[in-house]
């Protein structure tokens, strides 16, 4: 396989190449690789392509049902959903470690079973254990993972990323010697040392403090500017929200949402104020009409549903016109909608 | 084929080795030659010559066929099993390498820790009691086949093993019971000629006959037998490690 990493170079440049254009808004339809038969799909094609995925445990559990998902070349895609949802089973599926019931996953265009040393050397992975070597150290583990995933030693790059992530000073600790977020950095730097073209991040930021969180968010960017590929995990909606592009909802095995993180923002940003009458309504009055406002059962309560990042400050001129059409009112709440709520709903709908 | 995770993990496993330089190599060792000081030189003076060859003699490549057979099978057990256990296995299952190459990489180390091991016990041997090798290219055949057969077996239960109890288990209740009534200090001939029958079914006394065969030219059993013997074994541990790898059985679930 001594040739078989070198398209993956040229395929890497040109993924990056691609990701500068996409951000200049040029779409770009043909592929523009070297090798482009065999090796880079164009970006309209997925990089990771999952398509009727079920996983079943032999315990009978079902982990995963049906599952449909497109990563896009050179995003930053994170998974979300509750503990025991099925991302880790989803992730170790694409990166090789759960062989999946049935469907099939496709890596840059290889299968993921079959061509498993196409896709595979093309993966880094950052599981969500703590999973290390406690007795060795910190250089030679790197050193090892590259030559693992079938590249030549390169030192240079090896201590590039040590440094990157603050872990040079340590080349020559014992593994047990370090600490937690060191731990978790090592990971990071092990799923990088043979300059994966797609990153998956399992609970990258669990357990550790707000500094190093930030660091790592960082060096995600980073990477992401250099065009890689950046499917995480977490169930922390504050991480997706500052990260992804692009944010997808996994619940009970099933994926629910696929959708650009603005377009969620804005579901998560929307408000509901609840305006509670003195005297109960039969409806909404005419004059309210072109305000989306719904009545409550017993006809005490008006729920107007806004969101802020269109409309700066639609609870002022509402309660001005509910003076002006004569509708008097005792108290007023607004509450923000919750990622939560979004779920239940979706859950909810699908019930 | 992905040469340099070969490498790498053959080099991982051979560091390991040289970091724990007296659990691997210094212990047998002892353990050898108090074999030999207690079998060879203080009871062994009382025995009478068995083939022509004398106890202590006799009882080197027995000994070296123990060490042999025991620390190919727990190298390479503890070598898969430790991964498994504390779940650094995920980066060899996610890495661009075939079950033939983590094999490759795993059994060869085990293989090559027992037999720079058996090299070491012979060469400790020497300095105890002289002997001779009448067939040095088949005493090496033997040598490594066995190594690297067990070394397999070794994988095979690292595999199995779901607890340390488990890991230790089989070397203690099967590998060393079949060794040590295996022949390694005893002639079977010695045996009553009911025993000699019930022997005959313990595959190491092939290896072992077969091995000191290669040192005297005298032999429980014929070479003939403990070639087919090793080959079969050799046979059935490597459609044993296909299947655990087909089926991904305990390491892909």
């Amino acid at each position: 396989m001594a040739l078989g990493w070198l398209p993956a170079i040229h395929f890497y440049r040109s993924v990056h190449a691609m990701k500068n254009l996409t951000m200049q808004r040029v779409r770009c339809t043909t592929a523009t690789a070297p090798d482009s038969v065999a090796v880079a799909p164009s970006t309209a094609e997925p990089v990771v392509s999952v398509s009727g995925l079920n996983k079943t445990y032999d315990s009978g559990f079902t982990a995963l049902k049906n599952i449909d998902l497109d990563i896009r070349h050179g995003e930053i895609f994170a998974l979300l959903g509750p503990n025991g949802a099925g991302k880790t089973t989803l992730i170790n599926i694409i990166c090789g470690l759960s062989n999946a019931s049935s469907g099939s996953v496709q890596v840059a265009g290889h299968d993921v079973k079959r061509e498993f040393r196409q896709t595979r050397s093309r993966i880094g992975l950052v599981p969500q254990e703590l999973a290390t070597n406690t007795f060795e150290r910190v250089l030679p583990e790197v050193s090892f993972s590259r030559r693992l995933f079938g590249k030549p030693p390169n030192p240079a790059h090896v201590e590039q990323i040590l440094r990157q992530l603050s872990l040079w000073d340590k080349r020559d600790s014992q593994v047990r010697m370090l600490s937690g977020g060191m731990k978790r950095r090592l990971l990071i730097a092990k799923a990088l040392a043979h300059e994966p073209e797609i990153l998956f991040l399992d609970e990258p930021t669990a357990g550790v403090d707000v500094e190093l969180r930030h660091d790592m968010w960082q060096l995600v960017s980073g990477l992401r500017d250099n065009g890689v590929t950046i499917i995480l995990t977490t169930h922390y909606i504050e991480e997706a929200e500052s990260m992804a592009d692009r944010v997808g909802v996994i619940l009970g095995g099933e994926i629910i949402l696929v959708e650009d993180k603005d377009d969620l923002m804005d579901k998560l940003g929307a408000k509901r104020l609840t305006v509670q009458l003195l005297q109960p309504l039969a409806r909404i009055p005419a004059a309210l009409a072109d305000y989306e406002l719904e009545l409550a059962e017993d006809g005490m309560a008006l729920v107007y549903t806004y969101h802020p990042q269109r409309d700066a400050t639609p609870v002022p001129r509402l309660l001005r016109r509910l003076e002006a059409a004569g509708v008097a009112f005792a108290d007023l709440k607004t509450e923000q909608s919750s990622l939560e709520e979004i779920f239940v709903n979706l859950v909810g709908e699908r019930r | 084929m992905n040469y340099h995770a070969i490498r790498a993990i053959y080099g991982f496993e051979m560091a390991r080795m040289r970091r724990t330089v007296l659990q691997s190599v210094i212990s047998p060792v002892i353990s050898t030659s108090l074999y030999f000081i207690v079998f060879g030189a203080a009871l062994g003076s009382r025995i009478d010559v068995i083939d022509g060859v004398s106890y202590g003699a006799f009882l080197v490549p027995g000994l070296t066929m123990l060490m042999l057979l025991t620390q190919s099978v727990s190298n390479a057990a503890f070598a898969i099993y430790f991964p498994n256990f504390v779940g650094t296995i995920y980066e060899i299952l996610s890495a661009p390498v075939s079950y033939f190459e983590v094999v490759l990489g795993y059994v060869g180390a085990a293989a090559t820790k027992s037999i720079t091991l058996g090299t070491i016990i012979l060469v400790t041997a020497s300095l105890f009691v002289s002997f001779e090798i009448q067939h040095p290219f088949w005493m090496v055949f033997f040598l490594v086949a066995t190594a690297v057969t067990f070394s397999l077996l070794g994988f095979i239960i690292g595999i199995w093993a779901d607890g340390f109890e488990k890991l230790q288990l089989a070397p203690l209740l099967i590998i060393t019971p079949l060794t040590f009534l295996g022949g390694s200090f005893y002639s079977i001939d010695m045996l009553p000629p009911f025993w000699q029958k019930v022997t005959l079914f313990n595959p190491v006394v092939y290896l072992i006959s077969g091995f000191r065969w290669s040192f005297y030219g005298v032999a429980d059993v014929s070479v003939v037998a403990s070639l087919v013997m090793i080959v079969v074994f050799l046979a059935i541990c490597l459609a044993t490690i296909a299947w655990i790898f087909k089926t991904g059985y305990r390491l892909r679930t």
